[in-house]
């Protein structure tokens, strides 16, 4: 019996990266294969292959014994084949079930048989124990949750092979666990599964096989049985990794930032901040755990002055902020990571260069009064690119051509750049892979040591466990413990995070 | 800004490359058009190749041809560069006729009423009247889109009308030529009427000036990269505190003033007073002339050049070859429908991984 998944030789260049070097791979019924890399290293590139979303230069791709024809999506979902994006392909002002029927609808007459079609979605999503509201409108829910529509949108048809982009990369813990399940149930059915993802543990847990790719080409195959997270890492970067992040005690200085009685509303207008109190220090990394939607995002940005605050007061070295005004807020000495970096963080079709100077391109030395001083900007972005190793040709390419990792380099590059007393960084490696990972670590670490205070939200334990000073937990809009990091027990400040008492 | 592309030995400057993919579109665009209508030309029985030998020797072909085309094309080019500056901040500006009615009678109204000044006065201050007004209904969407979120395809819209309706009875009541049988504005004084040395309009060398100004600031100023940052992700250009709000109603001023600017130099320069008959079209083509020019402000001047030398052969083709002078008209509508094929398809391309689906990476 011939592989599920036969791909020979895929070779795809794009103008100055040869994104996929001649790559193969196979995938057997029934199999788990987990594809690291970089990012930029291709990954994507050669899955959308697969999918036959892209034409690759040279090579072959086989399903089940026959040939793809590239550019035949239709004729690859067909053949059992179901793709998870690392990029949403929801329509956000559909429901949940409008948008799992999207392009196969079920028909009564002319119309969409809108009680078959909920019927449908109840039993999928019980069938594979990943629950949806099927009248939900989708931008109205977490990314966690779009995220499981996707899944069960690509589980929908009679998959033989399921394909996960970094599926992981906006999970909570426990929703990361669960789909891990539901990985292995697949498997266990005889699916095979493509997963890519940048979280070493998920793949150490769940793959048969690891496939390394670096810099388009292939580096290597492996098993969770013959190596360790630090050897994956290795094989990725090309050198050893450091996972365990060094730091020194923090020397923890006056405080920067108040958080006083704060309260601030979500985008439907349920009070989600219920009056936090916070305090961060210069020189001390204060660290916000929590399951996502407990109001860290609300609370990110009234502080950033992006969102309104219904009470409360944010106060940078004592003096109070402007309420709704991101400009005078960063003025007045914030920098802000923003959670989503594609809608807030970056213009997609300006140069890395102008992305590098986007909040401070009036400001000295990159204006003199109203000329831009471009030859500025251009000496920043060439040290910067350096500095925070952005992957690109040049500085003067789009930041839309970058991966996504590098794009959140682009970002961090730009905020760290100015040395203000207040970091406020929210989810800075979502999707970023792990050399980056490292990388962006390290800097925060040093903005810290350098006398800024920095106020860190992640929905990774881990990350906070390991760079944080003080640790906060949130949970349902309050903060429900501050505790000294050195005191803190994974256990405890899980079962807080979960609104366990205790 | 986004055409810059890199030269591999001097890596920290930026280096404007001209994109000639990009301008494929609009020369094939063109030659397309032209294609399509000779066609049309051959079927109603006359020689496609008389009609535009006819059309570009009129046009081009001696200095006084050069001279009308120029002057044909100078409210082209103003009309256009209005609506491309409103497409930089990410605003349709529909209303460019209506912003460029008001500024003809504006300019209608000053070269009548100040007597007594020397021309490199009175030229002016009817050239800033004209923008002025026109500014103001521009201002006017800028500020509904801002403060209320009105969509100004549909303020500007209305507001042609509204303008149009304005300007014709001003020009058929208080402004009316006394004791006339026409409805229209008296004849300007003699030192608001715009030069033309050896044939060429003083009016085309503003207008390409303006157009070399407006390049400059989208490129290297600050005023402009928050026009092109609101125009590109107004997300990130809230996050990054430039105001979205004052930058879209600056950028209909701009606009506006353009289109304003456009009308007077018509008046000052062509028409010589105000009649509800004048300038019609000359704002509708100016976002033909904005996108074939790339919604980029040198761009827009051959679109322009082209049109206007198309329009001033138009009689002479006629009275060559039989074609009706409407051809040029056709032109332009085939001409706009080929430039924004492309343009749309690349629209739902890009929206489809932008606004109408959400996520992040790459
Ligand atoms: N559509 C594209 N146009 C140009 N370059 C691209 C395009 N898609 C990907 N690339 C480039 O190809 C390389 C591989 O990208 P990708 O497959 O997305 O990486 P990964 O998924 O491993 O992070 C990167 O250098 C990226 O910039
Ligand atoms: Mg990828």
């Amino acid at each position: 019996m011939s592989a599920l998944l036969e791909v020979n030789g895929i070779t795809k260049r794009y103008p100055g990266v040869i994104a996929n070097d001649n790559v193969s791979l196979t995938v057997n019924a029934g199999e788990v294969v987990a594809l690291l890399g970089e990012n930029g290293a291709g990954k994507s590139t050669l899955l959308k292959a697969v999918f036959g979303l892209i034409k690759p230069d040279s090579g072959e791709i086989k399903i089940g014994g026959t040939p793809i024809v590239f550019g035949d999506t239709a004729g690859v979902i067909s053949r059992g084949v179901g793709m998870v994006h690392q990029h949403f392909q929801l329509v956000p002002v559909m429901t949940v079930a409008e948008n799992l029927i999207l392009g196969d609808e079920p028909k009564r007459g002319l119309f969409i048989n809108q009680k078959s079609a909920r019927e449908e979605i109840i039993t999928l999503s019980k069938r594979y124990g990943l629950e949806v509201d099927p009248d939900a409108v989708i931008e109205d829910l977490p990314v966690g949750m779009q995220q499981r529509v996707e899944i069960l949108k690509a589980l929908r048809k009679d998959v033989k092979l399921l394909i996960l982009d970094e599926p992981t990369a906006v999970l909570t813990p426990q929703e990361i666990d669960e789909l891990i399940q539901v990985i292995r149930n697949l498997a266990k059915s005889g699916v095979g599964v493509v997963l890519i993802t940048h979280k070493l543990h998920e793949v150490m847990a769940v793959a048969d096989r690891v496939v390394v790719l670096r810099g388009g080409k292939l580096v290597g195959t492996t098993s969770p049985k013959e190596t360790d997270e630090a050897g994956l890492a290795q094989m990725m970067v090309g050198r050893s990794v450091v996972l365990q992040v060094n730091r020194t005690e923090a020397k923890r200085g006056g405080v920067v930032l108040e958080v006083k009685g704060l309260e601030v509303r979500d985008d439907r207008k349920i009070m989600s901040v219920k009056g936090v109190d916070l305090t961060l220090h210069k020189g001390e990394i204060l660290g916000v755990a929590g399951v996502e939607g407990n109001g860290q995002r609300e609370l990110v940005e009234a502080i950033c002055g992006m969102r309104h605050r219904e009470t409360g007061n944010v106060l940078i070295n004592g003096v109070a902020t402007k309420d709704m005004a991101p400009h005078a807020v960063h003025e007045a000495g914030i920098s802000h990571i923003p959670e989503d970096r594609e809608k807030h963080g970056l213009v997609a079709n300006y140069t890395i260069a102008d992305n590098l100077v986007l909040n401070q391109f009036d400001q000295e030395p990159f204006a003199k009064g109203w000329i831009r001083n471009l030859g500025e900007v251009a000496k920043n972005a060439d040290k910067l690119v350096e500095k925070f190793d952005i992957r690109t040709p040049s500085a003067f390419n789009t930041a839309g051509s970058l991966s996504g990792g590098n794009k959140q380099k682009v970002v961090v590059a730009r905020e760290l750049s100015e040395e203000l007393p207040v970091l406020v960084a929210a989810q800075p490696t979502r999707g970023v892979d792990v050399g980056s990972i490292e990388f962006i670590h390290n800097q925060l670490i040093s903005a810290r040591d350098n006398g800024a205070g920095v106020l860190l939200v992640s929905a990774e334990l881990d990350e906070i466990l390991s760079l944080s000073d003080r640790i906060a937990v949130m949970s349902d809009g309050k903060i429900v413990a501050i505790v000294e990091s050195k005191d803190a027990d994974r256990n405890y400040i899980g079962r807080l995070m979960a609104g366990l008492k205790e | 800004m986004s055409d810059t592309k890199v030269v591999t030995e001097s890596k920290s400057k930026p280096v404007k490359s001209f994109d000639v993919g990009s301008w494929l579109i609009p020369i094939i665009a063109v030659l397309v058009a032209m294609f399509i209508a000779a066609i049309l030309i051959k079927l109603q029985g006359s020689n496609p190749i008389t009609a535009y030998k006819s059309l570009f020797k009129t046009a081009f072909g001696s200095l006084e041809g050069i001279g009308l085309t120029l002057g044909k094309s100078t409210p082209l080019v103003l009309s256009g560069l209005a609506v491309a500056v409103g497409l930089r901040a990410g605003l349709f500006n529909i209303g460019a006729q209506g912003q460029l009615l008001s500024g003809a009678l504006a300019a209608a109204w000053a070269g009548v009423t100040f007597d007594g000044l020397p021309g490199y006065i009175h030229i002016p201050i009817a050239l800033i009247a004209g923008a002025f007004f026109g500014s103001i209904v521009a201002g006017i969407s800028g500020f509904l889109k801002a403060y209320r979120g009105v969509h100004e395809v549909i303020t500007t819209i209305m507001l042609n009308s509204i303008v149009m309706a304005i300007a014709d009875y001003l020009a058929s009541h208080q402004l009316r030529e006394p004791d006339q049988f026409l409805t229209r504005t008296s004849e300007i004084l003699p030192s608001a009427k715009m030069p033309i040395y050896s044939h060429l309009p003083l009016g085309f060398f503003i207008a390409v000036a303006l157009a070399l100004l407006i390049w400059w600031i989208l490129g290297r100023t600050t005023s402009g990269f928050r026009i092109e940052t609101v125009g590109r992700n107004r997300h990130a250009a809230w996050y990054a505190g430039i105001s979205v709000k004052k930058t879209v109603i600056s950028a209909m001023l701009i606009s506006g003033a353009i289109a304003g600017l456009g009308g007077a130099v018509e008046t000052l320069g062509i028409t010589y007073r105000y009649a509800p008959a004048f300038n019609l079209g000359l704002g509708f083509d100016g976002i033909t002339i904005a996108l074939l020019g790339r919604v980029h402000p040198l761009g827009i001047i051959p679109g322009a050049i082209l049109i206007g030398g198309m329009r001033a052969g138009a009689a002479n083709m006629q009275f060559d070859s039989g074609v009706a002078p409407e051809l040029v008209d056709l032109l332009m509508a085939l001409i706009l429908l080929l430039v924004t094929a492309p343009l749309i398809t690349r629209f739902f391309k890009n929206n489809s991984n932008k606004s109408m689906t959400s996520g992040w990476g790459n």
